[in-house]
């Protein structure tokens, strides 16, 4: 059994763990909850020896343990399936799964042979069809999350650390993976799993743990307990609440796109658009619900001019945008704000109000030079109209947890003065609280009579915010609804049954 | 969770458990984030103390005149670095330029009205810029366009441009860049032997363009774009940042910045040598490096490169004054460039801890 003990962490001078007991118990899967930044990951780290805790210790099986390294950790027993995928894309599969703990045969040289056998048997057990040889770049990256499940059973722990496993698989995926995860239970094996599908994560545990703001707030059995209570510990508050009252008003057209077809970036045989025309307009919000794959972020860059169009065009008022830069098209009032923050979104070097200003630097110049005082208004203005929550404008934007981090990417959209708003998965890794604030500013902004086009994976959200939902699968629409005209299943089903043949 | 809105009262600093700390913490990390100057401060005493000539007001600005050539270079390269590239090729543009005012200087033949031209020395001055920055052009059409990786493609034109110096100028040295009176050429040892206002008017530059960068770095939106760029580049690119633009122009000042350099050295010496400059784009990126610049782009200062460069420059100058050996000073050289950045990346941890610590002691409070 391993155990937390009144474990604190802080980064960056906030804490990301407030004196939190937690205990994974042989034989169970405990589910741990809570919004992003709650310290989920901060927990399974300091568990499976990548952080130390800054205060509070660790105990295993009783005895006061303290990991000098992840080796250290995985040497007692502790294994861990991250969140970001933590594969060597230029290695093998076979290679990835024995890094660092390589199968040695006579005279110190690694055994290939027993490596690869042993890999494909664990492949095998998670029922997936990957040739152990192959570079783990060129699969696909639900692939490389089965690959990374399958490092962490090839270690045979006591203790198996789950962060988001299935962030990346299909329907089919998930359920081999429980089933693996019964089978090491039954053998005794601690699982701590964490997932943002709230649904899929009760569904596997017998135990259940809420982090709210770095706190234990709740434990309680699984079975005791629903969906609408965990929320309700997450936020504190009703989910019902999360989403926005927004009346559906639709004005002129401001975009429009015809028969887009995209070729895909990583696959140049593969369409990953393929004939989709949609429109919005002003004071609209319009929902694109899409799985992994389904195209909704190639959708999103080519109506940006992130990526080139291969045929079909794009029209922004009326008029054509094809062939225009992304900064033209930001000057004429589209913009995207992309999905993955970190990596598209944010200058980590600069402060929050500097990455506020980026897109609309141009706007404060006076005369010759930037008028300080022309960006400091501007910057208050969007501090104050996205909510973010930063100690000031020149505070580093690493401070920031990821919700706040989403609004100063939408505030820096914003500022650039758009008409027609893309927001790529605008709640991904946003806690539950900061995901409100976005809907509601997304909301606002049609109130204002801006088209707002998003993308979205989950039901929920794609059910409960758009006025009008699209429902993409391989890269065309295959479904079109005003908002309350479906049901989850109907959704789910319509997605499903189109994304499935890939 | 910090916010804006903090509503907890003020507390005086003496009440606070591990005041004392904090404030040698403080102390600490004031240290460590102007390790640059302190460093120059403890070079300048401990020179002076080991040697006469050393802090006198003569060798100072000798000295100064001597760091002017590196911060001009280093200058240039900070926006390089700063965009999150490399400019390797500025050592051959300082022998470049050097060889075409030397060639300019000495009459320019006009083959169509069987003349030879002899340019004005502004003219002369002008051209080679314009040739300094031609260079970076290719450099940074090289790195956008071509999408060659910075390192490789200033090290080709390292390379390229140090073998057109030799073409142009035969690999022999031009002496005598003196001019003459009948010709209306004078005046090109101005650059390095002159002293308006009483300071040498390569230290006058250094001032001139240190001023006009840091200007643009804070002013104008290109010194914005510079660090977005650096930082994260498709972030930058996605916020509308012409990125490919910004990148050129780094380049093209970078280019510009090395000619001007040559021009100052071949001044100072009146004769300029195609060989000029070699492996001085080290000595600009040691320099970029010391004043706290990250290779990896998105941070780094004007004053910080400055300081660099009088620390590399200062350091060699006294180790000759104080007779140590050439190879010494090479050892030492390198010495100081390692321990730079270990200081570096040893601030940017204790930053980090210094953070967390203070927030336990804040929640327990």
């Amino acid at each position: 059994m391993i155990e937390a003990r009144a474990v604190t962490k802080v980064f960056d001078g906030t804490r990301a763990l407030n004196e939190v007991d937690f205990r994974a118990t042989p034989g169970t899967v405990t589910a741990l909850f809570g919004e992003n930044g709650a310290g989920k990951s901060t927990l399974m780290k300091i568990l499976a020896g990548i952080e130390t805790p800054t205060a509070g210790r660790v105990e295993l099986d009783g005895e006061p343990v303290a990991f000098a390294s992840p080796r250290h950790a995985a040497d007692s027993g502790i294994a861990i399936i991250h969140q970001e995928l933590s594969l060597c894309p230029n290695l093998s599969v076979v290679d990835n799964l024995f890094l660092g703990r390589e199968l040695t045969g006579r005279g110190g040289g690694i055994d290939a042979k027993g490596q690869r056998e042993r890999a494909r048997a664990v492949l095998a057990r998670l029922e997936e069809d990957i040739d152990p040889d192959v570079l783990v770049g060129e699969l696909r990256l639900g692939q490389q999350q089965v690959v990374e499940i399958a490092r962490a059973l090839l270690q045979e722990a006591r203790v198996l650390i789950m962060d988001e496993p299935t962030s990346a698989l299909s329907a089919p995926e998930i359920e081999v993976l429980f089933r693996r995860i019964r089978e090491l239970t039954a053998e005794g094996v601690a699982v701590v799993y964490i997932s943002h599908h709230l649904d899929e994560a009760l569904e596997i545990a017998d135990e259940v743990a809420v982090l709210r703001d770095g706190n234990l707030v709740a434990t309680a059995h699984a079975r005791d307990v629903g969906l609408g209570w965990i929320v309700r510990q997450m936020v504190g508050r009703d989910q019902d609440e999360l989403f926005p009252d927004h009346a559906p008003r639709t004005g002129e057209e401001l975009l429009g796109v015809r028969d887009l077809m995209v070729v895909d970036p990583g696959d140049p045989e593969r369409l990953a658009v393929a004939g989709v025309s949609l429109t919005v307009g002003a004071g609209e919000l319009v929902g694109v619900f899409g799985l992994m794959g389904s195209g909704r972020t190639e959708l999103l860059e080519a109506i940006a001019g992130r990526i080139p169009v291969g045929h079909g065009t794009v029209h922004l008022r009326g008029e054509p945008v094809d062939g225009l830069r992304i900064r033209e098209r930001i000057s004429r009032g589209l913009v995207l704000v992309p999905e993955d923050r970190q990596y598209d979104g944010l200058v980590p070097t600069m402060s929050v109000g500097q990455n506020l200003t980026l897109a609309s630097v141009r706007s404060y110049v006076r005369r010759l030079w930037l008028s300080e005082r022309a960006e400091r208004g501007a910057v208050t203005r969007a501090i104050a109209d996205v909510t973010v929550k930063t100690p000031g404008p020149n505070a580093s934007i690493t401070a920031l947890s990821g919700g706040n981090q989403q609004k100063v990417v939408i505030g820096k959209a914003l500022l650039t003065a758009p008409r027609v708003l893309l927001l790529d998965e605008p709640s991904r890794g946003v806690d539950v609280g900061a995901k409100a604030d976005v809907f509601a500013l997304m909301a606002g902004q049609a109130e204002h009579g801006l088209g707002v086009l998003f993308t979205t994976s989950e039901a929920e959200e794609a059910l409960r915010v758009p006025d009008r939902l699209l429902v993409l699968a391989r890269g065309r629409l295959v479904g079109e609804f005003r908002r309350g005209e479906i049901t989850r299943e109907e959704l789910m089903r319509v997605a499903d049954e189109n994304g499935r043949t890939r | 969770m910090s916010s804006t809105t903090s509503s907890a009262p003020p507390v005086p600093p003496a009440d606070r458990p591990g005041a004392a700390r904090a404030g040698r913490w403080k102390v600490l990390n004031l240290v460590l984030e102007l390790r640059a100057f302190i460093a120059l401060a403890v070079l300048i005493v401990v020179f002076g103390m080991l040697s006469d000539a050393f802090l006198t007001v003569p060798n100072l600005v000798t000295m100064t005149k001597h760091v002017a050539i590196n911060a001009v270079l280093a200058l240039g390269m900070l926006l390089v670095i700063l965009k999150g590239g490399i400019d390797l090729s500025v050592g051959s543009i300082i022998g470049l330029a050097g060889v075409i005012a030397g060639e300019l200087l000495g009459g320019m033949p006009l083959a169509l009205f069987g003349v030879v031209a002899y340019p004005p020395v502004w003219a002369v001055v002008v051209l080679c810029l314009a040739v300094g920055a031609a260079v970076g052009a290719v450099n940074g059409t090289l790195v956008t366009r071509f999408r060659v990786a910075p390192f490789i493609a200033t090290l080709g034109m390292l390379y390229v441009i140090r073998g057109l110096a030799l073409l142009i100028s035969d690999g022999s040295t031009y002496p005598n860049l003196g001019g003459s009176p009948d010709l209306g050429n004078t005046g090109f040892d101005f650059l390095g032997s002159g002293r308006p206002l009483g300071l040498p008017t390569a230290i006058w530059i250094m001032v001139m363009i240190a001023i006009a960068i840091t200007v643009m770095l804070r002013k104008a939106p290109i010194g914005r774009w510079l660090y977005a760029t650096g930082g994260n580049e498709r972030a930058a690119e996605l916020s509308g940042v012409p990125v490919a633009r910004v990148k050129v122009w780094a380049y093209v000042i970078s280019g510009a910045c090395a000619a001007m350099a040559g021009l100052i050295m071949a001044s100072e010496l009146t004769s300029a040598a195609p060989q000029a400059g070699e492996s001085y784009e080290l000595n600009a990126i040691a320099a970029v490096v010391i004043g706290g610049a990250a290779l990896s782009g998105g941070r780094g200062t004007v004053r910080g490169t400055l300081v660099g460069a009088f620390v590399i420059g200062f350091l060699a100058d006294g180790l000759v004054i104080l007779g140590v050996s050439t190879f010494w000073q090479i050892l030492i050289k390198g010495a100081v460039i390692i321990l730079a950045v270990v200081l570096d990346q040893s601030q940017q941890r204790f930053q980090r801890r210094r953070a967390a610590v203070s927030a336990v002691a804040a929640g327990t409070r």
